[in-house]
């Protein structure tokens, strides 16, 4: 694992878009090798330094810190030379077309692209036009398909095992890629996902996505594993999706109460950042069962995995 | 162009004439004389017309009155970049479209019967098929005070739209109504209740999937009840635009038993495509109404076929790369559509059991009537605008072969059957297909 020439290919893909990018073999591969660089943490072996000499792009045109900053650490651990450009002073904000951006950026041949931006489906038109991996950091209310992954092997690191478990996701589902990503992610390892939100945050046809929808908090987080909490978006609500945070707090807001109906120990998740009070009570945000700083910390070690896995897959790609 | 008809007596024989309204379908031909039809049907034969006439030979191809499109967005005047009237009528041309009814929404709005006058010597002036516009309801498409719509009918405008807006002013759509009436001028609706229509696609699992904000088919249908009330109450003639659902069928069926001087519209898009088309963010398939499942589809095409569907428009809007080549959220709505409607038609009557007949009625016949056009009919002393088809010819949608300036066609890269092989407007070849 440690040598360049001799890793393994660890999945197909070329770009990690969307969770469908990945089968469930491919994801428990990812998995295993973002435990093994977990383990290492900062003590990676010098020869684990599989990127050196590659270029990795943070293209952000959406502001983000715990995202760009992790994405830019798990580069710069695995050896690559990691540059952020700043959107809000570049030339995009000068009206640059997104297609125009990604073509100067293909232009410096960078090998590694990691794109946010607001709309859906952006990250995939921008593959469609540079030569070199992509991995889409969040796109609209599309897809977040590392912060699934980091949450799986939260969440597999406690329980060992994904199969059989309940996770009970909760809040603005509607305008979240987090969930969209966990939800594939997830039933696709034989999770049974419940989806708790007010009619008005979830998004219409959820029943078909393979989970299970509740209202009620309490009955939606009966006997659940995990309860994974979402940001309620309130930069995106354009209109009036609930009557005011209070009451939202009130029905939707997890306190130790609530989160007594879950399994004794379940663990709670959050993707950040919490509107504290909102969403989440700060004592259960910062309780005992509470994994939402570990989650932080695998995201590096997820992040190294995937930019380490799209790496194997152009050398086998290119010596094939 | 079309001021001149040609001069010459031409026959053209030995083809399987098609119009449903005049009750022909079967072998025959057409006479033509100084832009006019003299005789058609089956007693114009090689022998029947003599040596004063050129005879073209159909060689057993189909010949059906010119397709009258309801619904084409040009750019001129104002975005010529994307289509001026010359090039739309010669995809029209290409498509076997004899007369184009355009849409107010240009630069300037057509909201001054001075600007329909320019937009009637323009086409004149450049374009190989009819032009006809509509004008706007209210003044600069703004929902907020009512056009000139007298003097617009004077001028020429065939009907009153706000194109791809509805008045959402009920009061003030009622006046409109009420006056076109006493004008005796069409008003066509686009059906759309604003406040429930932000979405970029249809609403539903498809739009949760793709992460895309959704435009729910009761947009459509409360706005075309509401419209209809107001029909009911005014009694002026109406057409809605298009419509895309289902629910919107049973709305129009009732106001057509009740006896209500309404029609109805739907483009080719919605008649052959779902939005699963929309695939990974295909922003050519972004089009407004949206496209919407295929239960909605399955229920257009059954409802061309009975009639409650009265015309096929293309809906041609053509779009540049800079308004398309963007995130699906961030694109402009809109697909070209002049040069392949004729072609999916086609593919609708022998994939999806439309008689061709019925097709031909309401891409040509039904429109013209509605529109009171004294085209869209093979008889004597109508215009001789028809064109002739061949529904085995097979061709591919490419780019740098459509005439359209912009090339935001759906169909890029695939295989159609059926082409126009010549459009003739006012006695005219205007197109002649070249293989």
């Amino acid at each position: 694992m440690t040598s360049t020439a001799t890793r393994p290919t660890l999945f197909k893909a070329q770009h990690l878009l969307a969770i469908s990018d990945l089968s469930p073999l491919d994801i428990t591969a990812v998995l295993d090798l973002a435990q093994h660089y977990a383990e290492s943490g900062k003590g990676l072996a010098k020869d684990g330094r599989v990127l050196a000499g590659q270029t990795q792009v943070n293209l952000f045109f959406e502001n983000s810190t715990r995202t760009q900053s992790s994405f830019e650490i798990a580069g710069k651990r695995l050896g690559a030379d990691v540059m952020n450009m700043a959107v809000a002073t570049s030339s995009v904000s000068k009206g640059e077309t997104l297609l125009d951006t990604a073509m100067t950026i293909n232009a410096m041949h960078p090998d590694f692209l990691v794109v946010r931006h607001q709309s859906s489906g952006a990250v995939e038109l921008l593959s469609q036009k540079v030569s070199c991996a992509v991995i889409n950091a969040g796109d609209g209310q599309h897809e977040h398909p590392t912060q699934a992954l980091l949450d799986a092997l939260t969440i597999r690191r406690h329980y060992g095992r994904l199969e059989g478990l309940t996770v009970a996701i909760c809040g603005d589902i509607l305008h979240s890629r987090v969930a969209r990503s966990n939800i594939h992610l997830l039933t696709k390892m034989g999770v049974r996902v419940r989806c708790v939100a007010p009619s008005t945050l979830l998004p219409s046809g959820i029943a078909n996505f393979g989970v299970e929808v509740f209202r009620d908090m309490e009955k939606g987080l009966a006997g659940a594993e995990v309860v994974m909490m979402l940001r309620l978006q309130v930069e995106r609500m354009s209109g009036a999706f609930v009557p005011s945070l209070r009451e939202y707090y009130q029905f939707y807001g997890l306190t130790e109460a609530k989160l007594a109906c879950a399994k004794p120990g379940a663990l709670v998740m959050h993707p950040g950042p919490m509107n504290r009070g909102v969403e989440i009570d700060s004592g259960v945000a910062d309780g005992v069962q509470s994994v939402i700083r570990e989650q932080v910390e695998m995201g590096v070690a997820v992040r190294m995995a995937i930019l380490d896995g799209l790496d194997r897959t152009r050398r086998a790609g290119s010596t094939s | 162009m079309i001021g001149s008809p040609a001069r010459n007596r031409r026959a053209y024989v030995n083809a399987h004439v098609l119009a449903p309204l005049q009750g022909l379908n079967g072998p025959g031909g057409i006479l033509v004389e100084d832009g006019w039809i003299l005789a058609v049907g089956k007693s114009v034969t090689r022998e029947s017309v003599g040596a004063t006439s050129t005879v073209i030979d159909c060689k057993g191809r189909l010949l059906i009155p010119g397709l009258v499109d309801m619904r084409v967005f040009t750019g001129e005047p104002g975005s010529e970049y994307r289509e001026t009237l010359a090039s739309a009528s010669e995809a029209a041309a290409a498509g076997g479209v004899t007369t184009i009814i355009v849409m107010p929404n240009t630069q300037p709005v057509i909201d001054d019967a001075a600007i329909v006058d320019y937009v009637l010597r323009r086409a004149r002036d450049t374009a190989q098929v009819r032009v006809a516009p509509m004008a706007a309801i209210t003044k600069g498409l703004a929902g907020e005070q009512m056009a000139e719509i007298g003097l617009l009918r004077r001028a020429g405008a065939v009907a009153v739209t706000d194109a791809v807006k509805a008045v959402s002013n009920a009061n003030l759509f009622r006046r409109a109504l009420m006056y076109a009436r006493d004008c005796d001028l069409l008003v066509v609706g686009h059906a759309e209740e604003p406040s429930l229509s932000g979405g970029v696609m249809n609403a539903g699992e498809a739009a949760s999937r793709l992460g895309l904000s959704g435009n729910p088919a009761m947009s459509e249908v409360i706005m075309l009840e509401r419209d209809l009330r107001l029909v009911e109450m005014t009694g002026a003639r109406y057409h809605v635009a298009q419509v895309s659902s289902a629910l919107s069928l049973d709305v129009i069926r009732r106001a057509k038993d009740k006896g209500l001087p309404v029609t109805c519209g739907v483009s080719i898009h919605h008649l052959v495509l779902n939005e699963t088309d929309i695939g990974a963010y295909r922003t050519f398939f972004k089009l407004a109404p949206p496209l919407r499942s295929e239960d909605d589809r399955r229920a257009l095409v059954a409802a061309v076929a009975d009639g409650t569907i009265d015309v096929i428009v293309s809906s041609h809007d053509p779009q540049s790369d800079d308004t398309k080549r963007l995130p699906f959220a961030e694109a402009a709505f809109g697909a070209i559509g002049l040069e392949t409607m004729l072609s999916s038609a086609l593919g609708l009557s022998a994939n999806e059991n439309i008689p061709l007949p019925r097709l031909v009625e309401a891409l040509s016949q039904r429109p013209a009537s509605i529109l009171g056009l004294e085209q869209g009919r093979l008889q004597p002393g109508a215009p001789a605008d028809f064109a002739i088809v061949d529904p085995q010819l097979s061709w591919t949608v490419e780019d740098a072969a459509l005439r359209s300036r912009s090339k935001n066609s759906p169909y890029e890269h695939r295989t159609l059957e059926g082409h126009a092989v010549e459009t003739v407007v006012a006695g005219r070849t205007v197109y002649e297909y070249a293989g």
